[in-house]
């Protein structure tokens, strides 16, 4: 199947959608400027803690799991982006070179799938 | 006369600009409004029952005004921006909640490209033949919205929220990413129109990929913040999640970003895997043009309803998982089957030459 490259004018509504959304959402994050009242106070203005005097602060430190799932996903979503170009060109490319077109993305994920499993062994999924 | 003519071709320009762009942004977003403002409803309505409750039935006809009341409840309350909270970071969070909501619909088409007069215009904004991608990026750029709305807010609630559903969001992307990969195989298209026409007939991606579709509905629900994966605003531990600090339109904005998510993850689903607006075999019958694609616009509508309904619907049937189980269920399950099915499909596609 032929891949026509599209003109650039099919964008043009792309680039209103952005606008009418952007419009939008700042329409409603200040329309409560303009309707609601404002009389802040120090009670009202302090952290939510059920009514009680707030305890601790936010400058706490955070499990080093986040950090290591963050890494993850920088690291298999990238595949993902590997594999969209084979996907859309996959039935053309079998029709020409047979099985060919497939051993290599096989021998991709197989790889993908080893180190998953590594990061398995590891205990890098555990969380307790 | 000729000043009215130039006026009236100004006029026309600006409208049939980008194949009516503006008419059908201004269509679509309203729908998606009203559908927001009777989903609460619904919400509200559907747990009732499934609780033996009577639900909201004071304002109007069986309570059909109670989601404006609440609109305008908010929209009459303080905007409370907390002492300790990061200012412009804890205003551009809903923005992006809200920018990113109204605007992803923009590449999903709600049925077949009709005739009025000289002009096909294509039930769907913007025809561009990469918009999986645009969809993905911007669900991407979604997880800023509760990341930011977690750290700006100074309130270690908001901020385990916050981190806790980047994590899950960004976890379940990834299996989303893979099973979107074994759509794209059988329709050799990034656009979500050609992702359609390919599902002629019975091929429903449902039906020929049923483990891509499996992993794609839990991610849409995982990405979407709703039971049972809604860790993020677990309310007996976490009191609100990252909207704790948010009060008024900036509450609403994330509320109808919520909403309005629930009804693009929806149209996903529709487009991906039940054949978008398509009914299967209906050009067998010969109903005339006119009456097939209001058949068919219809079709895309009882298969919204049917989908907004199943995610209600597991809401209030399923209890929330623990955050580890969330976690291993995301990458332990999820991954390895979308991976899984990138290559059942390739082996289907080999097998049947489909």
């Amino acid at each position: 199947m032929e891949q026509s490259i599209q003109p650039l004018e099919n964008y043009i509504p792309i680039f209103l959608v952005l606008g009418f959304a952007a419009v939008f959402a700042l329409a409603v994050i200040f329309s409560s400027k303009l309707f609601g009242p404002s009389r802040p106070n120090k009670v009202k203005l302090s952290p939510y803690e059920s009514g009680k005097d707030p305890i601790g602060s936010i400058k706490e430190r955070v499990s080093i799991k986040y950090y290591l799932v963050a890494m993850l996903f920088i690291i298999f979503d990238i595949e993902v982006i590997f594999v969209y170009p084979w996907g859309v060109q996959f039935k053309q490319l079998f029709g020409e070179f047979g099985i060919i077109a497939f051993l290599p993305m096989l021998w991709f994920l197989i790889v993908l799938e080893l180190g998953f499993l590594y990061i398995y062994k590891k205990g890098g999924l555990k969380w307790d | 006369m000729g000043f009215l003519q130039f006026i009236w071709d100004g006029i026309w320009a600006v409208l049939s600009l980008g194949n009516f762009a503006l008419i059908k942004i201004l269509l679509i977003a309203n729908i998606i409004l009203i559908t927001v403002s009777y989903l609460v409803y619904f919400e509200r309505k559907i747990s009732a029952w499934t609780q033996n409750r009577i639900g909201p039935n004071r304002v109007g006809w069986r309570g059909a005004l109670q989601p404006f009341a609440d609109v305008f409840k908010l929209l009459l309350k303080e905007d409370i921006v907390p002492e300790k909270a990061n200012k412009p970071l804890h205003t551009l969070a809903p923005f992006i909640a809200l920018f990113v909501a109204f605007s992803t619909y923009a590449v999903l088409p709600i049925g077949p490209a009709i005739q009025i007069g000289e002009e096909t215009v294509n039930l769907v904004v913007a025809d561009i033949n990469m918009g999986i991608l645009y969809v993905l990026a911007l669900t991407s750029i979604g997880v800023y919205a509760i990341t930011f709305a977690g750290y700006s807010s100074g309130s270690k609630y908001s901020l385990l929220g916050g981190i806790r559903s980047s994590a899950q969001m960004i976890s379940y992307e990834v299996s989303m990413g893979f099973s979107i990969a074994g759509v794209v195989m059988m329709a050799e298209s990034l656009s979500p129109i050609k992702i359609v026409e390919s599902q002629s007939g019975l091929l429903w991606n449902a039906l020929i990929q049923p483990i891509g579709f499996i992993t794609f509905v839990v991610a849409a629900f995982a990405e979407t913040n709703r039971l049972p994966f809604d860790l993020p605003e677990a309310e007996p531990e976490l009191v609100g999640g990252f909207h704790t600090e948010y009060s008024s339109m900036k509450f609403a904005g994330f509320f109808l970003a919520e909403y309005a998510n629930m009804i693009i993850a929806s149209a996903m689903i529709i487009t991906l895997y039940l054949g978008g607006w398509q009914i299967p075999y209906i050009e067998t019958l010969n109903l005339g043009t006119t009456v097939t694609t209001i058949l068919q616009i219809s079709a895309f509508m009882v298969k919204m309803g049917a989908l907004l309904f199943f995610f209600i619907w597991v809401r209030w049937s399923i209890p929330r998982f623990r955050y580890d189980q969330l976690m291993s269920l995301g990458w332990k399950v999820m991954f390895p089957l979308s991976l899984l099915n990138v290559v059942y499909v390739a082996v289907i596609i080999m097998l049947f030459n489909v």
